[in-house]
């Protein structure tokens, strides 16, 4: 199985390119980004934090990937994240143990995927649109599960999950690894994904060809829920409380942004998870650059901001075109097909 | 007779009367004009922002930068009148360029690099809020004389009821707002963009000059939120402001205006704001109501008018297809 391995690679190496240079810009600015210690149990060391600190948009671009791959947005995973968050929260402080809430988040988080779904395959309504309404909205809800106070809590198991080590990992790192192989493997290793990308590329077709897209499209933002409710735990678990107003808070932006430094096209169709993780561990490493190079934070929004622009840039059909005409113009061992791109740059002039 | 581009704003209007009459019927002050004078004046930065955001909806785009628009020009002013004796009017002039600019810039990228509104608005939200963040990340306090001036300005009801300035400035936008949108040539290129892009650009519409026109007015009159907004505050505050794009996206909707762009008006918006001016002042009337279910009556309203949207396409395809028989048998 050389040949699709060897895609793969191509297929992210834009994204490891970038992450590299990332790093390389960690080094310079602090010399010991690479080392990592074994202490108490646990390891230590920066690279270990910019995993660790990338859970919980590595684990909603998960969801947001195939959403996006059909063609779709989830604008709503932040305020989903504040909703499973105080439902967990609610639950372990009520007495019961961390399944039950971590089971109760995840249920929520369900719930709201299929009102999103529906939604979008049912009602036919634009996906910015539709989740638009649980954006809106969703964060009054959290804030009355919480009854308009930060819910904090002290159940040993649930902060287990966002603060814990398992083998000396912290946990969020092996959550989103976990969920991330997966997802991966389910949409890979069986049509699933193929499907998808049917969806995002022309919805209509797809149907005329016999696939279930409202079923499909229902269950993609079921998956986007249940990431972004699992996210929504672990970061409540992490800092032991849920704060209706504050978690989660843009994190729908990072995430949009992870997909799209992915490569993956907002118009739908063809997507690579593992790209996007990529996507999520830069956007976590121009963190840590800002963080460590003692810039101000405030430039971490200014650098985002030309990140996408550079991004938008790159992935605009108009510059592709340009590019291909630029090329298709050059020296060409055919001489028949080169005057034909000419005459359109001229025109284009 | 009643056509069903109409239905929207009539339905808008209906629940404005229905909800003032309901909040009315359960606090009789509520009808003074007290009440009233504050409705328009709180709600005036949003509104002036909503008429700009009334227009890229009708074109059928989106502008997610309007929040942190509005929170630099804020700081822009509180630094620019704190570090320099530059006159308030200038640095007025100064923060809507700028803003315009910046919108128009917005504009240029859509249309020639052909990329979702969505996505280089959402670029121009983080540059914008960046940028108040690098200027000062605290809240810094105005005080110039021209503020107290600009602020002691209104016109008082004899019944209590106290017309602000911003409130003035609020209802003037609107007013150019609906005549810029329904008797300009430029308001009738809005309307076809949002009908279809494609029919538009063979119809010869100046698409360019179009898109970047409208992102420039969504840029320029959040700028003029900007400025109402510190003259609300006297400050200017780099977290002030997070989440108004979506206040300003759900009040456009519940005013009426179909999101898929084409159908609207600027009107339909003006009660939107006030619908949820409204909902607002109940809950303080109320007292015992917390804060946060104004998030979820917004977003109920947002959902119930999405529908009736909807179901309205529906309805008119519907009727299309009886009348032209077999032609729409795809």
């Amino acid at each position: 199985m050389i040949g699709p391995k060897h895609s793969t690679f191509k297929r992210i190496l834009p994204q490891l390119l970038i992450l590299a240079a990332a790093l390389a810009i960690n080094l310079v600015v602090f010399p010991d980004f690479f080392d990592i210690d074994f202490r108490n149990g646990r390891l230590f060391g920066n690279l270990i934090d910019v995993l660790n600190r990338a859970a919980p948009v590595a684990i909603l671009c998960v969801g947001m990937t195939l959403v996006i791959a059909t063609r779709g947005i989830d604008l709503s995973v932040g305020a989903v994240m504040a909703i499973a968050g105080a439902t967990s929260a609610a639950v372990v402080v009520e007495g019961h143990g961390w399944v039950t809430a971590l089971l109760a988040g995840l249920g929520a988080g369900a719930l709201c995927g299929l009102w999103n779904g529906i939604l979008v395959a049912v009602l036919k309504i634009q996906p910015i649109v539709a989740t638009l309404v649980l954006m809106v909205a969703g964060r009054g809800v959290a804030q009355l599960i919480t009854e308009g106070k930060i819910l904090t809590f002290s159940n040993e198991g649930l902060i287990h999950l966002g603060a814990g080590v398992v083998a000396g990992v912290p946990t969020p790192i092996l959550v989103w690894m976990a969920l991330g192989a997966l997802v991966i493997f389910v949409v890979r290793r069986t049509a699933l994904g193929m499907l998808i990308e049917a969806i995002g590329i022309n919805e209509r077709s797809s149907r005329l060809a016999g696939i279930n897209s409202r079923v499909l499209l229902i269950s993609v933002y079921l998956v986007s829920g249940l990431c972004a409710a699992l996210a929504g735990v672990i970061v409540a678990a992490d800092i032991k409380g849920a704060d209706a107003n504050n978690a989660g808070l843009w994190l729908e932006l990072d995430a949009i942004l992870a997909v799209v430094i992915g490569g993956n096209s907002l118009l739908g169709g063809r997507f690579s998870i593992l790209a996007s993780l990529i996507g999520a561990l830069i956007i976590q490493s121009v963190n840590s650059v800002i963080l460590l190079s003692g810039m101000p934070p405030e430039f971490n929004l200014v650098i985002k901001a030309l990140l996408i622009l550079a991004i938008l840039v790159i992935q605009s059909p108009r510059i592709s075109t340009l590019v291909y005409m630029l090329r298709a113009s050059g020296p060409q061992p055919q001489p028949d097909t080169a005057p034909l791109p000419k005459t359109q740059k001229e025109e284009a002039q | 007779m009643i056509r069903s581009t109409h239905l929207p704003l009539l339905v808008t209007l209906a629940t404005f009367v229905l909800a003032y009459a309901l909040c009315a019927s359960a606090y009789p002050s509520m009808l003074s004009t007290r009440v009233v004078a504050n409705l328009l004046t709180d709600n005036a930065f949003l509104g002036i922002a909503a008429v700009g955001m009334t227009f890229v909806i009708l074109s059928g785009g989106i502008d997610l930068s309007i929040g942190s628009v509005i929170a630099f020009t804020g700081v822009f002013l509180a630094v620019v009148l704190r570090d320099t004796s530059m006159h308030p009017l200038l640095a007025f002039a100064l923060a809507l360029m700028i803003t315009t600019a910046f919108g128009a810039a917005m504009g240029a990228l859509i249309h020639y690099l052909e990329m979702p509104p969505f996505i280089v608005t959402l670029a121009g939200m983080f540059l914008a809020r960046g940028a108040a963040y690098v200027l000062s990340t605290e809240s810094v306090p105005i005080t110039h004389e021209f503020y107290d001036v600009l602020q002691g300005l209104y016109w008082k009801d004899p019944s209590g009821g106290r017309f602000r300035l911003i409130g003035g400035i609020m209802v003037l936008t609107f007013l150019v707002g609906i005549l810029v949108a329904h008797r300009t040539r430029f308001g009738q290129n809005v309307y076809a963009l949002g009908g279809g892009g494609q029919t538009a650009k063979l119809m010869g519409l100046p698409l360019a000059s179009t898109t970047i026109g409208i992102y420039a007015i969504s840029g320029g009159l959040a700028g003029l939120s900007g400025i109402v907004f510190s003259l609300y505050t006297s400050a200017g505050y780099s977290l002030a402001t997070v989440g108004v794009e979506l206040d300003a996206i759900a009040a456009v909707v519940i005013g009426g205006t179909l999101l898929t762009g084409g159908y609207g008006y600027v009107a339909g918006t003006f009660f939107g704001i006030l619908i949820m001016g409204l909902i607002q002042t109940y809950i303080v009337f109320d007292g015992t109501l917390s804060s946060w279910w104004t998030k979820i009556v917004i977003g109920g309203l947002l959902f119930a008018f999405i529908v009736l949207q909807k179901g309205l396409t529906w309805a008119t395809q519907a009727r299309r297809r009886t009348t032209t028989g077999s032609a729409a048998h795809s």
